[in-house]
């Protein structure tokens, strides 16, 4: 921009100089207008409907990105949602497959129930790359956030500034980590590990740019609701369905 | 998911009660976290006291006035070591100088610190020191006298010029200090303050509660030093300076306890989202360390106290014993204050759903017995500072005779 | 002018010497790639795209297993990628010898569709106790295209989403079989025989045309209207009214 400005205030000097520049002036806005068409930016909807629970994709997420195995390092979890007649909400963790209808308790009189998913909300506001002291953690130009493990000093600011609980301290490498949506397999064209396994299409990947992606046809279809609204943290993980007891 | 991850799960899952974000459940701020804010709080505070007696001309604490500086300094030293220990790369820490993030409240940690230390603290007690110095590379022997000839940068100038000079430059330090000691712990409170995501942190007030519950507990701190020290120069203690220092605290006290009081109310009165998890972090998780420690034991006792001497006018060993043990009782709240902040803070789930538990190491990185040390470590500095400083300075004769 | 007191020359002196000592540290003797931002996040997502890949992704599987794909993007597991079930892949692109697991236990199908009142509505769910016990789930249905036992009775079974948003659209009294043919096999095999969709302007102006003679529908101008795009790329059917 700065470029073209100082093109046209020397065009509007000198105007015989237009013909040395106007090429250059073509150049440059030919090179902007591709630049903005070819960057991507990457956004998730969760169809909340959808979700059956199965798990797949907290065991593909840990497969595919050398995740601890415990449950207290997670990149992306299932939470189910039981609410009671008395509008008693109780929420537990999907721990593991196979195990997953063994906490609902048959006896409580159930009003609704459903599972949802969670994992880095790759906020277009992110706290936690405002208050990482190093630059560690930062957004790409596509809208994924990183952490750079080899600059992070592991203080933890930014898990403690996460609103949703999505980074954890790696045991091995004592860096912050988290969901990165893939990074390396949606820049090879592949789709996030969680939502190539999920069974269901509860989970729609794409880029929010595109008319012509999933993700763009989910929000014209579907109501859209995002997670904690009021923090001003503008996620690109999209939820259709989401029930307001969902925090 | 295997089977031992699956068992440890359901260990780990007894330990939190309601739903807990399963990042969340280990507590990762740990002790460290609360040593820290609480040696940070001792310096800010020590040296307000120090800057009452130049700035306000409180004549009385002039016997204390050096101490503060001392104790301000052998604290703000170690205050950084507890943050760089539970660094999960130490040995990175340099970066946040190299290539802070200037958005980060963190990153503005080295820049305070850096400030404080070399501007405000080297450079006061540099000045009020420089005559002492002085006269002390004159008289001491060969490897003593070369450190106070350099500590003292070579300086020779006794002059009445020179040594007004070095008054009206402490003058000028305090004045800039007494706002940098107001940032330096006003910004530690906006480390917690500002983190939205947060509901027991984020909070305009963390930052004055912080500055004033620093004032609290360095105040205190400097009190019992002097009760402690003076007896073991062999000097009496001087009851004037004494009943001055305890009067400030008084005030600090009342100040601190009247904005945490304004802190609560508010939330309650508020009641947002996160009043029912808070409410029952408090009642669950921090009632010994909250209700008891913190307002009961550390606050309501002894201003109760306090405020009793000014009422019924105790004779002096009655006063020492109160202010003692008052002081004693304020460092036990204040230290609690930042126990229930940071540990506090990270024992609910941020989908205030759930509560974790703070199992303390004992030993390790994060445990209790280098929490310990760490506590201990100032003082063992201040015992050398005050060796090779001490508060009482060189001999009024050395002076007359070199002028 | 007044001459500086000769403490404060002393310590200008060493203070400025500091000051020189790290500003030519931090901005002379450091180089360009310990200081500069830009190029560590440049690193860092370097690194980040050459972590390897453990799931091949949906497309790759079809270069090599013809039926199978086939069978499946036909059928009621259509939405499903073959490593929901067969797992991580990538290894057996890498060395054909490296075989992905292909689970035949009655443990495994109960992960989806055992019963579990979380569970959306209508998704097929069994009672694992209850449900032909012992027998494993491959006995009766292939996992490539898992046919229920039965046929569903309406489209609304399958199609739930679409029938609850023309339920509530002014298109609420069309049968499905108004636009859409579809024959016995599409209940069989959903993806093998598709239903019919409409093909042309024409078809929607049959009621929506002006010179049509259905009464209190909107009726426009073929010709004129929406120049040469098709009728349902501003107007989605089962719910018109949202363009």
């Amino acid at each position: 921009m700065l470029r073209r400005k100082l093109l046209k205030m020397l065009t509007g000097a000198l105007p015989g100089l237009t013909i040395l520049t106007d090429p250059f002036a073509r150049l440059l806005a030919q090179d902007e207008e591709t630049a903005a068409q070819e960057l991507p930016l990457y956004g998730m909807g969760i169809q909340v409907d959808r979700c059956i629970g199965c798990g797949n994709c907290m065991e593909a997420c840990k497969a595919e990105n050398n995740v601890p195995p415990e449950p207290t390092h997670m990149r992306t979890w299932v939470e189910r949602y039981v609410i009671d007649s008395n509008n008693e909400v109780h929420v537990s963790l999907l721990n593991s497959r196979n195990r997953t209808s063994s906490q609902i308790d048959e006896q409580r009189n159930v009003l609704r129930t459903f599972f949802v998913p969670k994992l880095c909300n790759q906020c277009e506001n992110p706290p936690c790359v405002q208050v990482c002291p190093v630059e560690a953690t930062f957004k790409t130009e596509d809208g994924v956030v990183l952490v750079d493990n080899e600059r992070c000093m592991g203080c933890g600011y930014c898990i403690q500034a996460c609103p949703y609980g999505a980074r954890y301290l790696h045991p091995e490498t004592k860096t912050a980590d988290k969901c990165t949506f893939c990074y390396h397999r949606i820049s090879q064209g592949l789709l996030p590990a969680c939502v190539n396994v999920c069974p269901t299409q509860a989970r729609v990947f794409g880029n929010l740019k595109s008319p012509a992606s999933p993700l763009t046809r989910l929000r014209r279809l579907k109501k859209i609701n995002v997670l904690k609204p009021s923090l001003n943290t503008a996620p690109k993980v999209l939820y259709t369905d989401l029930d307001g007891e969902v925090r | 998911m295997n089977l031992d991850a699956i068992s440890a799960s359901e260990n780990i899952l007894r330990e939190t009660t309601g739903f807990v974000f399963p990042n969340e459940i280990d507590v990762l701020w740990s002790i460290m976290i609360v040593v820290y804010p609480y040696l940070t709080g001792l310096v800010a505070g020590a040296f307000i006291l120090a800057s009452l007696v130049k700035i306000f001309k409180v004549r009385e604490l002039q016997p204390t006035y050096r101490l503060s500086l001392l104790t301000a300094l052998a604290f703000i030293l170690i205050a950084p070591l507890p943050l760089v220990l539970h660094l999960g790369h130490p040995e990175r820490s340099y970066e946040i100088f190299l290539t802070p993030q200037l958005g980060s409240a963190m990153a503005m940690f080295g820049f305070v610190y850096a400030w404080y230390l070399m501007v405000v603290l080297l450079l006061e007690i540099w000045f009020e020191y420089r005559r002492d110095m002085v006269i002390w590379a004159r008289e001491t022997k060969f490897p003593l006298s070369w450190i106070y000839r350099i500590l003292s940068l070579f300086s020779n100038d006794l002059s009445q010029e020179g040594l007004n000079f070095d008054k009206r430059a402490t003058r000028l330090i305090t004045i800039i200090g007494i706002p940098s000691a107001f940032l330096l712990h006003g910004y530690v409170g906006f480390i917690f303050g500002s983190v939205k995501a947060n509901p027991w942190w984020s909070s305009v007030l963390m930052p004055i509660v912080f500055l004033f519950s620093a004032i609290v507990s360095g105040i205190a701190l400097v009190l019992i030093l002097y009760m402690v020290l003076a007896p073991m120069r062999g000097e009496e203690i001087n009851m004037k300076c004494l009943d001055r220092v305890a009067a400030f605290l008084f005030y600090a006290v009342i100040v601190d306890f009247s904005l945490e009081a304004l802190d609560f109310i508010h939330r309650l009165y508020e009641s947002e989202e996160s009043i029912h998890i808070l409410s029952e972090l408090i009642v669950n998780k921090l009632f010994l360390s909250l209700v008891v420690i913190q307002i009961l034991l550390g606050m309501i006792v002894p201003l109760a106290m306090l405020a009793g001497i000014r009422i019924f006018r105790a004779n002096a060993e009655l006063r020492k014993l109160i202010y003692f043990v008052s002081a004693i009782l304020i460092q036990l709240g204040i230290f609690s204050v930042r126990w229930n902040v940071v540990i506090g803070g990270q024992m609910f789930s941020k989908s205030f759903r759930g509560l974790t538990t703070y199992k303390m190491e004992m030993l390790g990185l994060e445990g209790l017995l280098l929490a310990l040390v760490l506590l201990a470590l100032p003082l063992v500095i201040l015992a050398v500072l005050l060796r090779f400083f001490p508060p009482t300075g060189s001999p009024a004769k050395d002076l007359s005779a070199s002028t | 002018m007044r001459k500086l007191p000769d403490s404060l020359v002393r310590l200008l002196i060493v203070i400025a010497g500091l000051a020189s000592v790290v500003l030519c540290i931090r901005f002379l003797v450091l180089p360009r790639s310990l200081t500069d931002m830009e190029l560590h996040k440049q690193s860092a997502v370097e690194r980040e795209l050459e972590k390897p890949i453990q799931f091949a992704g949906s497309g790759i599987c079809q270069e090599c297993h013809e039926d199978e794909p086939a069978t499946l993007a036909a059928g009621y597991h259509s939405t499903l990628s073959c490593e929901t079930c067969h797992g991580p892949a990538q290894a057996h692109i890498d060395d054909f010898e490296y075989k992905p697991k292909a689970p035949r236990q009655r443990d495994f199908c109960p992960v989806c569709h055992m019963y579990d009142p979380s569970r959306p509505t209508g998704f097929p769910q069994i009672n694992p106790i209850a449900h032909n016990p012992l027998l494993p789930c491959i006995e009766c249905h292939d996992p490539h295209d898992p046919v229920p036992p039965e046929t569903p009775r309406s489209c609304e079974a399958c199609h739930a989403e679409i029938a609850r948003m023309k339920a509530v659209s002014h298109h609420v009294q069309l049968e499905c079989k108004v636009c859409h043919e579809a024959t016995n096999e599409h209940m069989l095999h959903p993806r093998a025989e598709k239903p019919t969709k409409p093909a042309n302007r024409e078809f929607c102006g049959s009621c929506h045309a002006e010179d049509s003679d259905t009464v209190a529908t909107p009726h426009i101008d073929l010709k004129t209207h929406g120049g040469r795009y098709l009728c349902w790329q501003c107007h989605y059917p089962h719910f018109p009214e949202a363009s």
